[in-house]
């Protein structure tokens, strides 16, 4: 018999989603994303000076995100608080899914530090981070070339499905396929998995996770409409 | 900076703040619970003006200490995130982050906020630890008002997890029974000092420019639960004792926000 989803989502469905910019006064771009029940907040401090000095880069302004899950947003015991090997890992691959987007060509010297704090989780939030952490760079005026727009795909079973939660990213004998694009060009700056697929079901998964960012950047465009009105050049 | 401070000082001379509140003004106040329904057994969001903080609790299943074999315990922990302000950077807790953890913890911890026997499953072998934690999401005056409010929303908001027939507790189901709690609240009040002034709830520039502050957690009936003075100018003991006054005069008000 086919896997259906526990919550009865269709394969394509997406989770319920929300964002919004501007909810950090302090912070010079800032979003929060929300997608079933994982809520993402990001904050962007800078460009401003880079210290140590050996750090920087005389060419060009330096990317630095840093993924956190706050202590009590795990799905079981306690997170403990500071840097794990996960979350170093996360912090890294989020840089890199960002960088193809960004233009820091004017902000030698500097760096553009993206902070991401995880509320509560629910699986995807590694992207639900990216998604945020994207908006808030928007929101912070940095030169970019298009929004990043990330979604957890997967396999259950015989089923492959788009936004994967906790019990189907816990399923046994699972594929978990991060993957995050920059939909005007049409390229793919994140891709992580793990589990074993074969390469037409990864072919499928790739298109179906294209068109979930498709309607995950209407929600993020949508958040910064409401702050900017409607400047915003549609997809 | 004391150029700033001179300023702040004579507009203070004339019983005026930059923002135009008194002296004994909150900023707006609020209190929203379940910001984490779904991962922590409790949580809250307190926003003081433009400061916001958030906390949340988790229970664990745990061994009592050997002095203490038929008691729970608690945990409090304040994380300084760079989140919330560009002055604060990644990196092991700073000491101001350990000096509020250890108020709020003081605060709830003293007045036995928390009913720490009824926290025991099985004297010596089995009690429930409550761990909360704090984070700023913005910083924009002191945090340690804002930090200790929403520690007793967070307890307030908790709900005991289910255990199953082994006994392990399974953090997917929440029971509709609450954390054992004091009926009288401890909340808690920093007074701040600049010149001969006294004034409550700082924004960040006052906070900055203030010579000394003192922290009063106080409960309904108006006795003291912690204290914890800070800055580095003194006080005279006639200043400690306006401070506390105004504190507990204050904590009654913000009590009625939960």
């Amino acid at each position: 018999m086919a896997y259906k989803r526990e919550d009865g989502r269709k394969n394509t469905e997406l989770r319920p989603m929300s964002a919004q910019v501007g909810v950090i006064p302090n912070a010079d771009g800032s979003a929060r994303f929300q997608i079933g029940h994982t809520i993402a907040i990001a904050a962007v401090y800078g460009p401003r000076e880079l210290h140590p000095q050996f750090l920087q880069d005389p060419m060009k302004g330096v990317l630095r995100c840093n993924y956190n899950m706050m202590a009590f947003s795990g799905s079981g015991d306690r997170v403990r608080p500071g840097p794990s090997r996960r979350s170093k890992e996360i912090s890294l691959i989020m840089e890199k899914s960002l960088l193809p987007v960004l233009d820091l060509s004017k902000y030698a010297g500097s760096v553009v530090d993206v902070f991401v704090e995880l509320l509560q989780t629910d699986a995807g939030t590694r992207c639900a981070a990216i998604t945020a952490a994207s908006m808030a760079l928007a929101d912070a005026g940095i030169p970019m070339k298009d929004l990043v727009t990330a979604v957890a795909c997967g396999r259950v079973e015989d089923q492959l499905i788009v936004d994967v939660d906790y019990l189907e990213d816990s399923h046994e004998g699972g594929v978990d396929l991060p993957m995050a694009m920059s939909m005007n060009s049409d390229e793919i700056t994140l891709l992580q998995m793990d589990g074993v697929l074969d390469s037409k079901s990864l072919k499928k998964l790739l298109e179906m996770g294209k068109e979930a960012c498709l309607t995950i950047k209407k929600v993020q465009l949508d958040a910064l409409k409401k702050k900017y009105g409607t400047g915003v050049v549609e997809v | 900076m004391s150029v700033l401070r001179h300023h702040l000082l004579k507009v203070f001379e004339q019983g005026r703040r930059f923002d135009g509140r008194g002296f004994e003004d909150y900023r707006n106040i609020s209190v929203e619970y379940g910001v984490s329904p779904r991962s922590a057994e409790g949580s809250a969001r307190v926003k003081i003006g433009n400061t916001e903080v958030v906390a949340g609790v988790k229970m664990e299943l745990t061994t009592p200490y050997p002095d203490t074999p038929h008691k729970g315990g608690i945990v409090v922990n304040v994380e300084l995130l760079p989140l919330s302000h560009s002055r604060f950077e990644p990196g092991p807790p700073s000491i101001d982050s350990i000096e509020l953890s250890r108020v709020v913890d003081r605060g709830i911890r003293e007045c036995q906020y928390v009913d720490f026997e009824k926290l025991c499953l099985e004297s010596g072998v089995k009690v429930w630890n409550v761990l909360i934690d704090i984070y700023p999401l913005n910083v924009d005056g002191h945090l340690f008002d804002a930090a200790a409010l929403a520690a007793v929303a967070a307890l307030r908001d908790t709900k005991f997890p289910h255990l199953n027939k082994e006994g392990m507790v399974d953090y997917t189901q929440k029971t509709t029974k609450s954390l054992p709690l004091q009926k009288k609240i401890p909340v808690a009040c920093t007074v701040l000092k600049l010149g001969k002034h006294l004034f409550v709830d700082p924004d960040y520039e006052e906070f900055s420019l203030s010579d000394a502050r003192l922290s009063v957690c106080s409960l309904d009936d108006g006795n003291l639960c912690a204290l914890q003075k800070g800055g580095d100018v003194s006080f005279s003991p006639d200043e400690i004792l306006l401070a506390i006054d105004l504190a507990v005069k204050k904590a009654k008000e913000l009590r009625k926000q939960l």
